[in-house]
């Protein structure tokens, strides 16, 4: 079965994985050894992904069923990983989905936040909000913020400097997130921009 | 790091020092361990048996913070039991297999003179140009003598034409300064014999005194490690948040630096100074130059001095010799993709739209936090950023983020930062801060690039779509962005044309879209794209790049990732998206795999693996071999290697990203030295210094904060660092939210030696609190064998290490905070906390 999987995503590239790994997969060899309705791969989708703990860049590859992550196992081909992951990498399908130890049966990570909220002053708790209502207040809370404490000269010289606002963060992101988090507060005027770098 | 993971297994001696890989980036370290079986050597110099040092052959304690003695006085071996008694012998000619003075000599300053002013008083433990006032130093004699001066010639035929052409913004060209040389090593001005004369002091005794040492293994790791200076021979040094988080974090990594290039190990197959970075896309951030004065792709960002203006930035920056002769090139094409056609010759490409940072105050992280506590910060966006745990005097953090108007937290679960003022230490009804959390996508919930500690670029496909109202961070980005653009649009406010300028067209069918960034970071021409009709003309390469607004590039050092002009949309039909694993060098360069910047290059500076005449040192594990008409690249050349069509045959110019275009074993770039020298951490246990008589860096930063609250050793007098275990990750946040690794390591715990717990009568598992004057946390005891004490100067001095994992939220939050200790001083060149070294007094809880 691995010699057969490994041998389709080389052929066709991963980005549409799908239709053809199932027909190639269904007559392999080895898939045919094993019991059909066993295997828990079968009628599945294979997307490569990249683990988001250290900075090793580990692949992936994660196995989607209707539209939902069922499995998700280090890639065979990958240069770095061949295959294996750590403690961490194995079970980052635990971010999104767990076992119910009542149930058995596999339910969202109830821990994860899946909701815009806010804390209004001297509350103590938190608040459901919608998202447009969450951007629209955040939008209003920068302006306000960047108009009250902006220079746009200084001994002379053009600053055009928000010294009101910060941003802290990055390393999480992917890199296209990266420019657009870093261009959008740098044409606000904010210079107080770090990230994990920083530490 | 300068190479790349699957290149451990070229090595001939592993140095891991302030780092460990095993535990840390266990999947990767099967390659050092495919070097071990080859019979490399593995030595592991750490204040604590680790995981990574039970593979070693070699462990050797070090007490935390004495990294620079322990590397000076390799320096002083290497001198006196390679290069001195063999100089003489070289220089008549004579064969010496067991330096490599050739690598020396050329492609490193060694032979440079340094200015007559050049000088360092041990006594005071400052260099030449200290400022008592300002705490500053002036650089102006650490610089070369210069023997030669020539300027560009930017004449129609000249090599620099480019920089006179129509649509270059106006700058005089910087003069070519060529430096005097003694290729004998004998003048006393020279770097080598000035660098000689420093670590002079260094010898073994002394070393041993500081750091803790035992004679015997300390000179077992320096004849060991040292073996790798023999011709042909690799040696890899490893690091990671052991060496960078000290008030000297920057001149530890210089110092690794200088020993590979003491020892001919930088270049090489199997060498190289090697990050093992812990954020999955730290090296993005750090490349897309997400902190204060850094711009994307290694250029600065503009300021109130050297470059306040676009004129003043290219006069500044643009370095005279080298490929950095080129920085005009990156500069505008930066300004030409962030502001589109806003941007033009006439208005500077739109310069004066960027902020400029100003001298004072500080706006890095540690100095963010005095900012809220004056009401100079009132609103903090964080993302994927938890500073509420994981910044130095966490504390201090959470009531300095008490004093906001408002935060954004975007992230997956919620955070110590989002929930800051749900702290033990807090109340809510005293905080006024307007709090949001944005739910944010998991890495396989949304597409995108990411980066590893190998500079490899590797593409994320989304495999399922976000759960419930949760949205990739791009999609965040361009929610707030219209809308703050929208508002600004229709109601003006302090100056909306830095806003309104800004070049936001990245949507794909009306929808915001990672790939046309992947366009904008990649680089194309101007005159053919229009990312508002789906068409863009990719760059090939960076080397395609202009000065006069014809191409558009966020990021230079990226250019190549994505070039493909035929699926521009398709990232698996991009380099970047290559997938074949097979290795055609033999040595695991895996060239078809993906890409890595710059220019898909695999190791750094290979220039520097073959001699003088284009020969690799070692011919099992060539990266590059002049063959007498052409250059064969194995791995793709980190050198002008052909110009014009025609083959560059070989010279000298090893380094040429630094204007000399040879390494700096003395280097005038640092804020605190010429040359890294041995301070103390700002809390030691140890009130003198027998190298020289400031017993810690006189420029550490941000150490008269009143926050800081520095302790004394006469009432914390034991050491304290901190550390990761394999089962989680940073703050937690993720690794406690995932009920396999909780159950595999379920709490924090202070590790400490068996004598210090019989001292203290603490019991493996018995709660103990850790305190100083920053706050205090009770965490259990793991009393180990793997921490011993150390003696230092003659007396017995105990350390002890923390994980830093679990905090108050979440559900399986254990409430104490372990960087409630750590202290938020920093290094003069980089900021960075001093988080490996502080002391603390442990009692039974």
């Amino acid at each position: 079965m691995n010699v057969t999987r490994r041998g389709f995503l080389k052929a066709s590239g991963v980005a549409a994985a799908s239709v053809v790994a199932l027909d190639l997969t269904s007559k392999s060899k080895a898939f045919a050894a094993e019991p059909q309705n066993d295997w828990k791969l079968e009628n599945t989708k294979e997307y490569t992904n990249i683990c988001c703990y250290c900075a090793g860049g580990c692949g992936l590859l994660c196995s989607v069923r209707d539209g939902e992550l069922i499995n998700l196992e280090g890639d065979p081909d990958h240069p770095i990983n061949q295959g294996g992951l750590c403690p961490k990498g194995a079970t980052m399908s635990q971010l999104r989905n767990i076992v119910d130890p009542e149930t058995h049966e596999m339910v969202k990570n109830p821990d994860r936040k899946t909701k815009p909220m806010v804390r209004r002053p001297g509350a103590s708790e938190w608040e459901e909000i919608s998202w447009e209502d969450a951007v629209k207040e955040i939008a209003r809370n920068v302006k306000d913020t960047r108009d009250a404490s902006f220079v746009e000269s200084e001994d002379g010289l053009v600053v055009n400097r928000c010294n009101g606002i910060a941003s802290l963060g990055g390393s999480q992101q992917n890199s296209e997130e990266e420019y657009l988090i870093l261009k959008m507060m740098r044409s606000l005027g904010i210079v107080a921009i770090d990230n994990q770098a920083r530490v | 790091m300068t190479s790349h993971w699957c290149d451990f297994q070229n090595t001939d001696v592993i140095l891991h020092c302030g780092s460990n890989s095993v535990e840390n980036h266990p999947v990767s370290s099967k390659w050092l361990e495919k070097a071990h079986e080859q019979g490399a050597r593995w030595i592991v110099v750490d204040p604590r048996y680790t995981r990574t040092a039970e593979m070693a052959d070699v462990y050797c304690p070090i007490r935390s913070g004495t990294d620079i003695a322990f590397y000076g006085g390799m320096y002083r071996y290497i001198i006196e039991n390679l290069i001195e008694p063999n100089r003489a012998k070289y220089l008549a000619g004579e064969e010496v297999p067991e330096y490599n003075f050739e690598y020396l000599l050329n492609y490193t300053n060694a032979s440079y003179l340094l200015d007559p002013e050049f000088e360092f008083d041990p006594a005071t433990g400052l260099f030449s140009g200290f400022d008592e006032q300002n705490k500053t130093y002036s650089n102006h004699s650490w610089h070369y003598q210069v023997e030669s001066e020539s300027t560009w010639d930017t004449s129609e035929s000249g090599a620099y034409a480019w920089a006179a052409g129509e649509g270059v913004p106006e700058f005089t060209p910087p003069v070519v300064e060529h430096p005097k040389r003694d290729m004998t090593l004998s003048d006393p001005m020279c770097v080598y014999q000035q660098f000689k004369a420093h670590y002079d002091r260094y010898d073994i005794e002394t070393v041993c005194s500081i750091c803790g040492m035992d004679e015997k293994t300390l000179e077992l790791v320096y004849s060991t490690y040292t073996s790798t200076a023999a011709v042909g021979k690799a040696g890899m040094v490893l690091y990671a948040l052991g060496q960078t988080q000290h008030t000297y974090g920057a001149q530890n990594t210089r110092a690794m630096c200088i020993m590979q290039l003491l020892l001919g190990n930088i270049g090489v197959a199997g060498g190289g100074v090697n990050a093992l970075r812990g954020e999955p896309n730290v090296q993005g951030a750090t490349d897309m130059g997400m902190m204060v004065n850094e711009h994307p792709a290694y250029l600065k960002w503009p300021n109130t001095s050297d470059r306040s203006s676009l004129r003043a930035w290219l006069e500044s920056q643009t370095y005279s010799d080298g490929y950095y002769t080129n920085k005009p090139k990156f500069l505008v094409s930066s300004l030409k993709e962030w502001f589109g056609q806003a941007a033009t010759v006439e208005n500077d490409y739109g310069y004066d739209w960027w902020p400029k940072v100003p001298k004072k105050p500080d706006y890095t992280m540690i100095s963010s936090f005095e900012l809220m506590q004056q009401g100079v910060i009132k609103g903090y966006f964080n993302w994927g950023m938890n500073p509420a745990h994981s910044a130095p005097n966490a504390g201090n953090v959470r009531r300095s983020m008490a004093n906001l108007d408002w935060l954004v937290v975007a992230d997956w679960v919620e955070t110590e930062s989002a929930s800051f003022w749900k702290a033990p230490d807090m109340n809510p009804a005293d905080i006024d801060t307007t709090v949001y959390f944005l739910p944010a996508a998991l890495i396989y919930e949304k597409p995108g690039i990411i980066l590893n500690s190998g500079r490899w670029m590797q593409y994320r496909y989304q495999a399922v779509d976000p759960w419930d109202q949760a949205k990739p961070d791009y999609e965040i980005c361009d929610l707030l962005w219209r809308e703050i653009c929208r508002l600004y649009k229709e109601e003006g406010g302090a100056n909306p044309d830095p806003i309104l300028n800004t070049k936001w067209d990245y949507y794909v069918d009306g929808k915001i879209d990672p790939r046309p960034v992947a366009w904008a970071l990649n680089g194309y021409r101007t005159g053919d794209s229009d990312f508002s009709q789906g068409k863009v003309d990719l760059l090939k390469g960076y080397s395609e790049l202009g000065a006069d607004g014809s191409t558009a590039c966020a990021m230079w050092i990226y250019s190549g990732f994505w070039n493909n002009n035929d699926a521009p949309l398709d990232a698996s039909k991009q380099p970047i998206g290559r997938r074949n694993n097979e290795d055609r060098s033999g040595i695991g360069l895996y060239s078809d795999w993906a890409f890595s910047w710059p220019s898909n290059r695999r190791i750094l500076y290979n220039r520097a693996s073959a001699d003088l005449a284009g020969k690799p040192w070692n011919p099992e594990k060539k990266l590059v071999e002049w063959t007498g008409d052409a250059w064969n690249q194995i791995d793709q050349a980190d050198f002008v290697a052909a110009k014009d069509g025609a083959a560059v045959p070989p010279d000298d110019k090893a380094f040429f990203m630094l204007w000399e275009q040879g390494a700096r074993l003395e280097s005038y770039g640092m804020e605190d030295g010429p040359l890294p020298e041995f301070f103390e951490p700002f809390e030691s246990p140890v009130d003198s210094n027998p190298l020289n008589g400031a017993v810690s860096s006189p420029l550490a930063r941000f150490t008269d904060y009143a926050s800081v609250k520095k302790g004394d050793s006469a009432d914390y007098p034991i050491i304290a660092t901190t550390y990761s275990v394999t089962e989680h990750w940073q703050t937690g946040g993720q690794s406690r939210s995932c009920p396999a690794l909780v159950e595999a390591m379920p709490d924090q715990f202070v590790e400490m030696s068996v004598e210090l717990a019989a001292e203290k009568g603490i019991a493996n598992g018995d709660k103990v609190r850790v305190f100083n004057n920053r706050g205090s946390v009770v965490v259990p005891a793991l009393v180990t064998k793997r921490i011993k004490p150390f003696t230092v100067h003659g007396e017995t001095v105990h350390q002890i290490g923390m994980t830093h994992h679990y905090s108050w939220a979440g559900v399986f939050g254990t409430r104490d905070t372990v960087n409630d200790l750590t202290p938020n001083v920093g290094d003069p060149n980089t900021q960075v906390p001093e988080y490996k070294a502080f002391l603390v007094e442990v009692e039974k809880a």
